[in-house]
């Protein structure tokens, strides 16, 4: 039937702005990551307790904490770790996800059926409070945090990697490659996986900003990395009993916090309605 | 005079004119039919009589009447008081355009609502009634209390009917109202909208389908490409199209059986009783037929009559629960179609949309044809040009994705890659259903030309007997799952046994109606 033509896909100005603006927080952010030296002022561990609690000034932009070291640079050494965190946990959360998922879709029935429910116990409990259980049992330390938050993060993966599994195989177009004679390992890799791929890494640009603030609220309750340590969990949580002396001694952290996971959470939204339109 | 008059429609788009000046007179008591193929703007044109032309195109008349009244110019209020009770619209799909949380009689009661306010309880319930026994909609009384997923498609089109009616508009604009339906059920709606029309109603009926519209339709507007190019009596039009854009329309639709002779050479493949089960259901019964090289067999039916899976049965992806498959002269199930014998039969899908990998370009899913096919890596590049000569696209579509092809160019592609392995039995499942009339004579005529090229033996499932009669030697008609005619194509279309066959024929314009 004669299909009625609409406009060309238009983004909204609107998009436009959010999308520049997160764009611009976060190349800052991935800088500070990797070179956090070209953008720090100070010493991050270097304390000077004559100076200790000074607000903003030109000298540090900030403030200074109660041992005296600037919070600007504390936050910019901090992002390496914080975001390095959560940027490993949803990757293995993806990876293990894509793996454990698009097997369970098509394994057995019985294996799929005993994957699917420790999936369904692992989500009956809030994120953090399972990510809280795994510390509890393996420890406190950076790498235990990442590895609590994958695990926490990675049900919600295993479930759309198997649904995008189960949908995809049965497709026409990979039912086609199957009936050409293209064998079944190599159908999976070729047509079934790359589809699965696209549909979880952008679920995964998502969940970046849960597991940035999953980690940084592992490292608030004190069970990441330990003090001198620039981490904005840390840094928030050690700035907490200074609220109403020294406010910028947490807000910075928290700030930076907020706008990672605003950011991440903008970008990543934006990319799902792109790739809903893409009809992928 | 009343119905419709409209002079010099024209509807502009972002990239440029969409309608180009159309003159359109409709009766009351006349039904006029506006023809074309997809993209001639007569789904757009139809809108635009009830004010409906989507945001961001423009459009404007040099006269627009409906029901004697002027409408150019109105604003959008003034439309709301025009549809429904001068003029209605029926769509194409009737479950999409029916509310599902609302029972039918609370659909058909709306227009009613909304323009004659006065009309309360009994005598609203009374008025819905007779709406649906307008329709001849069996049962009304408890129809109206069902919701649209409680039809079938044939009463959910009649239930949209009646709502459109419902208000008693002198003007019904039906947008593609049975093209969604199997052939007799379309029968049975044309028949209800052309008595509409002799009750006085002026029926404005669009439609790529000149069969359905010989049926109906008193004249006919030709469109191509947002212009009349051709308007007349129904039959003078059809018997004689004067415009070339009408003869192809016409020679698009009307097809001499093939009368080729048969081959007396052994079946290369067989279905001795074939049964397949879903759990209770039966969708083949006790099936049997053959087909030999360079010939063609036809499996006809409604759908949900084991159509589809007895391709799945024929191509080797489904086994059989009782009977047995023979492909050259050894056992075909799924366990044997396998390796290089998996390569021998090849299946060419119903929907074009999803039968190609969106993310692949056309060349690389060719290519991956090819190379199942056993063509070394050198050679791909050429083996994957001369596919797409074979189905007729240029070497210059290898570099386009599935999004950037029509429908017809998908298919054609589907078919190139079902032929990169060398099939000697090629199953294809209603393969032309979802395309153009002009589209599909040239996709049928391409395969005739292949089966001849490569002596293919084919299994063609359709619904569509015309497409029978231009493609098939013989033919299976099938009917709940159990085959209730069969021979060759010329035999069954003169002397058909069955009374489910003849309704088909009655329903394509093709044969004696059942006494």
């Amino acid at each position: 039937m004669t299909a009625v033509v609409a406009g060309r896909h238009r983004t909204r100005p609107g998009a436009v702005v959010a999308l520049s603006l997160a764009g611009v927080v976060l190349a800052v952010i991935a800088l500070a990551a990797v070179a956090p030296g070209l953008l720090a002022t100070h010493d991050p561990l270097l304390t000077d307790v004559r100076a200790a609690l000074q607000p903003p000034s030109a000298a540090h932009w900030f403030g200074t904490d109660q041992s005296g070291r600037d919070v600007y640079s504390r936050v910019v050494f901090g992002a390496g770790r914080s975001v390095g965190i959560g940027l490993l946990a949803t990757g293995l959360a993806l990876v293990v996800g894509v793996v454990v998922g698009s097997l369970s879709a098509v394994a057995p029935r019985w294996a799929d059926a005993a994957a699917m429910r420790v999936v369904d116990v692992l989500l009956a409990f809030p994120e953090f409070l399972v990510a809280l259980l795994v510390v509890a049992v393996l420890g406190p330390g950076p790498a235990n945090i990442a590895v609590a938050v994958t695990i926490a993060a990675v049900p919600v993966y295993v479930r759309l990697a198997r649904a995008q599994t189960r949908s995809l195989a049965a497709a026409e177009h990979v039912e086609a490659a199957r009936i050409i004679g293209v064998p079944a390992v190599v159908v999976h890799g070729r047509h079934v996986l790359p589809g699965v791929l696209g549909a979880v890494s952008v679920l995964a640009t998502i969940g970046v900003g849960t597991s940035i603030l999953a980690a940084a609220g592992l490292s608030f309750l004190g069970l990441g990395p330990t003090e001198p340590t620039p981490e904005w969990g840390l840094m928030l949580s050690a700035g907490r009993n200074l609220l109403l002396q020294a406010p910028w001694v947490a807000v910075f952290p928290g700030l930076a916090i907020t706008a990672t996971v605003v950011s991440v959470s903008v970008v990543g939204r934006i990319l799902r309605a792109r790739s809903e339109e893409r009809g992928a | 005079m009343s119905g419709v008059r409209v002079r010099g429609l024209r509807i502009d788009g972002p990239e440029g004119a969409i309608v180009r000046g159309l003159d359109l007179d409709v009766a009351p008591g006349e039904c006029v039919a506006i023809v074309g193929e997809s993209g001639a703007g007569k789904s757009l044109s139809a809108r635009a009589l009830l004010g409906l032309v989507p945001e961001g195109l423009s459009w404007s008349t040099e006269a627009l009447e409906i029901d004697g009244a002027s409408a150019q110019s109105l604003t959008e209020r003034d439309w709301r008081r025009l549809r429904g009770r001068r003029i209605a619209l029926v769509s194409q799909d009737a479950l999409v355009s029916l509310d599902p949380l609302r029972r039918v009689g609370a659909e058909v009661a709306e227009p009613i609502r909304i323009h004659e306010p006065a009309v309360r309880g009994g005598a609203l319930v009374g008025r819905v009634h007779d709406s649906l026994r307008r329709v001849a909609l069996p049962e009304p009384e408890r129809r109206a209390r069902q919701y649209p997923h409680e039809l079938s498609g044939g009463l959910r089109q009649r239930a949209l009917i009646a709502s459109a009616l419902s208000a008693t508009p002198a003007v019904l604009v039906a947008d593609e109202p049975t093209t969604a339906l199997d052939a007799t059920v379309q029968a049975r709606v044309l028949a209800l909208l052309r008595r509409i029309a002799d009750d006085g109603v002026a029926v404005v009926f669009i439609s790529h389908d000149l069969g359905a519209v010989a049926r109906v339709a008193d004249r006919v507007v030709v469109m191509h490409e947002g212009r009349v190019v051709e308007t007349g009596v129904t039959a003078e039009v059809l018997a004689s199209p004067r415009d070339p854009v009408t003869r192809e329309l016409v020679a698009a639709v009307s097809h001499e059986p093939l009368g080729r002779a048969p081959r007396a050479d052994a079946p290369i493949f067989t279905a001795e009783g074939i049964t397949k089960r879903f759990g209770e259901r039966v969708a083949v019964d006790d099936v049997s037929f053959e087909v030999r090289r360079g010939r063609t067999l036809a499996v006809v039916g409604e759908s949900g009559s084991g159509k589809t899976t007895l391709a799945r049965l024929a191509v080797g992806v489904t086994r059989a629960d009782a009977g047995r498959l023979r492909f050259d002269e050894r056992d075909w199930t799924p366990g044997v179609a396998r390796g290089a014998d998996r390569r021998r039969v090849q299946l060419v899908q119903q929907n074009p949309w999803g039968a190609l990998d969106p993310r692949w370009s056309v060349g690389r899913t060719l290519a991956e044809a090819a190379a199942a096919g056993g063509v070394p890596r050198a050679a791909r590049r050429s083996a994957v040009a001369a596919l797409l000569d074979e189905v007729g696209l240029s070497p210059a579509f290898a570099r386009r994705r599935p999004a950037q092809l029509s429908g017809g160019q998908r298919q054609r592609v589907a078919i190139a890659r079902a032929l990169a392995v060398s099939p000697d039995l090629l199953v294809l499942d209603e393969p032309v259903s979802a395309l153009d009339a002009s589209v599909r004579a040239k996709i049928l005529e391409r395969l005739l030309d292949l089966q001849r090229e490569r002596d293919l033996a084919m299994i063609f499932v359709t619904h569509d007997l015309d497409v029978v009669a231009a493609i098939a030697d013989d033919v299976i008609v099938m009917k709940d799952g159990r085959v209730v005619d069969q021979g060759t194509v010329s035999c069954v279309f003169a002397a058909p046994r069955h009374p489910f066959t003849r309704e088909l024929l009655a329903a394509a314009g093709l044969g004696t109606p059942a006494e």
